[in-house]
């Protein structure tokens, strides 16, 4: 098998696959964003950045990403860690840790706001320990950021998870030799942490952190849940326009809004966690 | 972990390549009945009994309209019947065919709603499947704070906004609901009771001065109206749990209320305003779309549905009232029995003003009650101010209605073209 | 790495940063405790839907919430009942089933290729397989579900599976391109050298490295598949899938039932969890070379 035309022989069946699949479709969605029937025209483009909720979800869904994506990945790296050191029960931790992840985020949405609404747990807990008298409304469109600090909360503990089993399945791989030379050069474990376990698991983090984060542009269903009509994110924009408004131009601008800062966030991750091919050190 | 995976892969392949399920059912595809209890009670009460079998699957819309027109565009479907919501059925006005032809037999159909059902042609494209209303719902707790004269069954707006005061100043916490989420039916609220109770039109005198007292009146209702209104879609729940006393829903919406503790609420008709008591009606119907894979037994289950068993078991599956005339049995579930009579006292008082269901709009149906949620949300929750926010939305609903070459509808006159917004 | 030397860690501890995690026992201590407390974080939560899943619907809707659930089964035994369930997670099961075996089988011979190989046109395929995470599905499904009627594919498992595939891809993709990073190209030449061809050392070197990174591919392909509701609710009619017969009417239930169900669902993705749990942790770190 001649060595150059391997990497093509073995990306040709994903090529294929996502062009007949994905690209061929998806182009149909995009031309429709810059179409109508005068020909290419920028008209519905203008008329979503016009929308006076067009600002709002991009930013939300801006911000919640911003804040999500780090705290996930700092409470992702630390469960890794303690799976990572862990002797005993590993199986068990590990798997209680991604329990999370075989809930869709609909069902999360739901126990979320069992636990925030009027008549929920937290305010029977806090009833419970005499805090409060009567139930606190945590959840009314007149406190925007505690909806925005409730979903914040719920999208952590949903999908942490995700970004967590990713870590988790990069870090056996990092030998253990090098940690233990850490060890009797005096490392702390910090340094070690920072110094030896961090960059060997970027790949890892490259790869989780660009799927977290195309993932965190789609919130969606926990959104809706815990903040109605509140809270406009991108996602939700894109489908009041395709089905309630039915105007499908519309809907595709907001799709490729959605795709522009999807690679745009996406060439960041690329460049600033860069992989050094064959992973010599 | 291999074996595993060859296991699977094995199981999986085994069965594509096993004979798929080939239905002679007909597939009714459906928004109405979505509650699984509801869903349940269609597939075992009312469609046990059709020869051949009912495949019915009920839908959010968005899968509902994407397989509908999916179909469409190939020009093949598996869809045999559809059924669904006056608004979602005008939208595809073009792919139904006509039942004219279906032998209704001696059944007496409301005219008003026959007329409905042509959407605007001289083809029959939808028969009448199901009808409801909304109303509003009380906890028995509340009763105690209605001001002084006020007659239940015959509310006014003002006496509404009283009673919500006093139940908020005796309780510190303000307990009128309204299902203003994402999935609340709040659109019809403005366009079909509070606007037309105070101008007598749902249009044309969008932005008049009697609009903005409706709207000056409802924001004074908000002071009294929990704030996670902004999250229900059900009002159901909230009575329930309490978080609400008094609330405004479709009658589905509630029905699970009273179902469960039929002691503890009690149902009244909508307020009136000063021209009147306004109330919108909602009507379901059954169409039959151009690529259906079996014409016959798609009007066969069509006219099977507008039998008068088949639509008082559907009042008992749906707590959706029947569009014909059909003998109502006495062993009712607690919700009809509330329920029921609300609506007859609201519809039958002296001061009804009965609002009409849109007609005309096709696909603009959407923006159309866009524009009364958006004037709700600017002006109530964002409190901008009323006169600009009414200019601004009616010059949005007069492009809109020119864009529709839509004409008037009640309770607005008739209009000759499209329906004008003063 | 700092030079510390022997003399630091024989000596003085005082002036290197203290570890916050250190192996005495007060450290041991501070490590059990985040353990458990990252555990009880992870599944108050689940318990709490248990909780409101065997609870009657009086107690759902009441205030305030009871703890402990009164195992009240009426909500769960409204499912076993509900005709067409044991169908609809037939199929559900297919569909995930050919999934994982669909995105893995294209996903892991690409990951190798990212990881090994610099090839023109590596930055769009990398690029294509990210977006297809990037684009809205219900916007997809309307093209789609026409060219699968046209082409027959569609109300079938096969036909969801290749959408399902589509979104597994990225995972599969980027999870073994990572895990192949991982594993340096000395360990494959040295097997190249003694005798193996490339398959063969790739098979018996390289693979079984990997297979966290499989498992954790498999995992995600699942999950994704199991999970997904708009796109089955369209292209599946007659056989569908588990999601697609639920959930839509879940969304606008009682609460009771929302819970009973969406515990319901997630049993089997939990139990397919638990299948693989160990093979998401490599056992072995890489010998030393």
């Amino acid at each position: 098998m001649r060595a150059k035309a391997l990497p093509y022989l073995l990306v040709l069946p994903a090529t294929l696959f996502l062009l007949v699949f994905f690209v061929y479709p998806a182009l149909q969605i995009g031309v429709l964003a810059v179409s109508g029937p005068e020909g290419l025209t920028l008209r519905h483009l203008q008329t979503m950045a016009g929308h006076w909720k067009f600002g709002p979800a991009l930013r939300w869904t801006l911000l919640l990403a911003a804040v999500v994506v780090p705290v996930q990945l700092a409470l992702a790296l630390g469960m890794a860690s303690i799976v990572d050191r862990l002797k005993a029960g590993r199986d068990t931790v590990l798997y209680v840790f991604a329990i999370p992840l075989g809930l869709s985020d609909l069902a999360a949405g739901i126990i979320w706001l069992a636990i925030f609404e009027q008549s929920g747990f937290l305010n029977s807990v806090l009833l419970h320990l005499g805090v409060i008298e009567r139930p606190v409304l945590f959840l009314g469109y007149q406190n925007v950021w505690v909806i925005f600090l409730a979903v914040v909360l719920a999208e952590v503990w949903r999908a942490t998870a995700i970004v967590m089993v990713i870590l988790v399945s990069g870090m056996g791989l990092i030998p253990k030799e090098y940690d233990e030379a850490g060890q009797v050069f005096g490392a702390s474990a910090w340094q070690r942490f920072t110094r030896i376990t961090l960059p060997l698991l970027r790949p890892s983090l490259q790869s989780a952190l660009i799927l977290r984060t195309l993932n965190a542009f789609e919130v969606f269903a926990v959104v809706i849940a815990l903040g109605g009509t509140t809270l406009p994110v991108l996602m939700g924009e894109t489908y009041q326009w395709q089905f309630m408004l039915r105007d499908r131009n519309v809907a595709a601008a907001y799709a490729l809004v959605i795709l522009g800062i999807s690679v745009a966030s996406t060439l960041f991750y690329l460049r600033a966690l860069r992989v050094p091919r064959g992973a010599t050190l | 972990m291999k074996t595993t995976l060859r296991f699977l892969a094995g199981m999986a392949f085994a069965l594509v390549m096993a004979a798929q399920a080939v239905s002679a059912q007909v597939l009714f595809w459906s928004t109405q009945a979505s509650p699984i209890e509801e869903t349940q009670r269609m597939r075992e009460l009312v469609l046990a009994g059709f020869p051949g079998g009912v495949n019915f699957q009920a839908q959010d819309t968005g899968p509902f309209y994407t397989r509908l027109e999916a179909e469409l565009a190939s020009g093949r479907g598996e869809i045999g019947v559809v059924g669904a919501l006056h608004g979602d059925l005008a939208i595809y006005v073009d792919s139904w065919v006509d039942l004219s032809g279906v032998d209704l037999g001696g059944i007496a159909v409301s005219e008003a709603f026959m007329e409905l059902g042509r959407l605007g042609t001289d083809e029959q494209k939808y028969l009448p499947w199901m009808q409801a209303n909304y109303v509003m719902a009380a906890n028995r707790q509340a009763l105690e704070y209605l001001p002084e004269g006020a007659d239940l069954d015959a509310l006014t707006y003002e006496e509404l906004v009283a009673w919500a005061a006093n139940i908020h100043e005796a309780t510190g916490v303000p307990r009128f609901g309204f299902p203003a989420g994402p999935q609340g039916l709040r659109h019809r609220f403005f366009q079909g009771f509070l606007l037309p109770s105070f101008t007598g039109s749902t249009v044309t005198r969008f932005r008049s001065a009697e609009a903005e007292a409706a709207w000056e009146l409802f924001k004074e209702l908000w002071q009294h109206t929990n704030p996670a209104s902004t999250n229900y879609g059900f009002m159901q729940e909230p009575l329930l749990t309490g978080d609400v006393w008094v609330a405004f829903d479709h009658i589905a919406r509630l029905a699970d209320a009273f179902n469960q503790r039929p002691d503890d609420f009690v149902a009244f008709p909508a307020p009136a305003g000063p021209v009147g008591r306004a109330f919108m009606p909602v009507l379901a119907g059954v169409a039959v779309p151009v690529t259906a894979p079996d014409m016959e037994a798609s009007l066969a289950l069509v006219e099977y549905l507008m039998q008068p068993e088949t639509q008082v078991a559907t009042l008992l599956a749906t707590n959706f009232y029947p569009t014909v005339d059909a003998p109502l049995p006495e062993d009712l579930p607690p919700a009809a029995r509330a329920l029921g009579p609300a609506i007859n006292t609201m519809t039958s008082s002296p001061d009804a003003l009965p609002a009409l269901l849109p007609v005309g709009l096709g696909e603009l149906g959407g923006q159309f009650n866009q524009v009364y949620i958006d004037t709700f949300e600017r002006i109530v929750l964002a409190n901008q101010p009323i006169r600009t926010v009414l200019d601004e939305q009616a010059a949005v609903l007069r492009d809109l209605m020119v864009q529709a070459n839509a004409p008037c509808w009640l309770p607005d006159e008739p209009s000759v073209g499209a329906c004008p917004v003063d | 790495m700092r030079r510390s030397g022997a003399r630091r860690a024989a000596g003085a501890r005082n002036d290197a940063p203290r570890a916050v995690v250190g192996s005495g026992p007060a450290g041991r201590f501070l490590f059990g405790a985040s353990v458990v407390l990252l555990c009880v974080w992870v599944l108050v939560p689940i318990y709490l839907l248990l909780v409101n899943a065997l609870s009657s619907p009086q107690e759902v809707t009441g205030f305030p919430k009871r703890f402990v659930p009164s195992f009240d089964f009426g909500s769960i035994r409204f499912f076993a009942s509900f005709a067409g369930v044991a169908q609809a997670l037939w199929n559900s099961i297919a569909v995930a089933a050919l999934t994982m075996v669909m995105s893995l089988g294209l996903g892991a011979p690409a990951g190798y290729a990212l990881s090994r190989f610099e090839f023109p046109g590596k930055e769009w395929f990398r690029m294509i397989v990210v977006m297809t995470r990037a684009f809205p599905l219900p916007l997809l499904a309307l093209p789609l579900a026409i060219f699968f009627i046209r082409t027959g594919l569609d109300d079938t498992a096969l036909g969801l599976a290749v959408v399902h595939t589509v979104l597994a891809i990225p995972f599969a993709t980027l999870i073994t391109f990572s895990l192949f990073s991982g594993v340096p190209l000395e360990l494959e030449e040295a097997a190249w050298t003694l005798g193996c061809t490339r398959w063969q050392a790739f098979h018996k070197v390289v693979l079984p490295l990997v297979l966290p990174g499989i498992a954790a591919s498999a995992v995600f392909a699942f999950i994704v598949s199991w999970n997904e509701v708009f796109a089955a609710a369209v292209l599946t009619v007659q056989n569908r899938t588990l999601p697609a017969f639920l959930v839509q009417s879940l969304n606008v239930s009682p609460l009771h039932l929302k819970f009973a169900g969406g515990a319901a669902l997630v049993v089997p993705a939990l139990v397919f969890i638990f299948a693989v749990r160990r093979y998401l942790f490599a056992m072995w770190g890489i010998a030393s070379r």
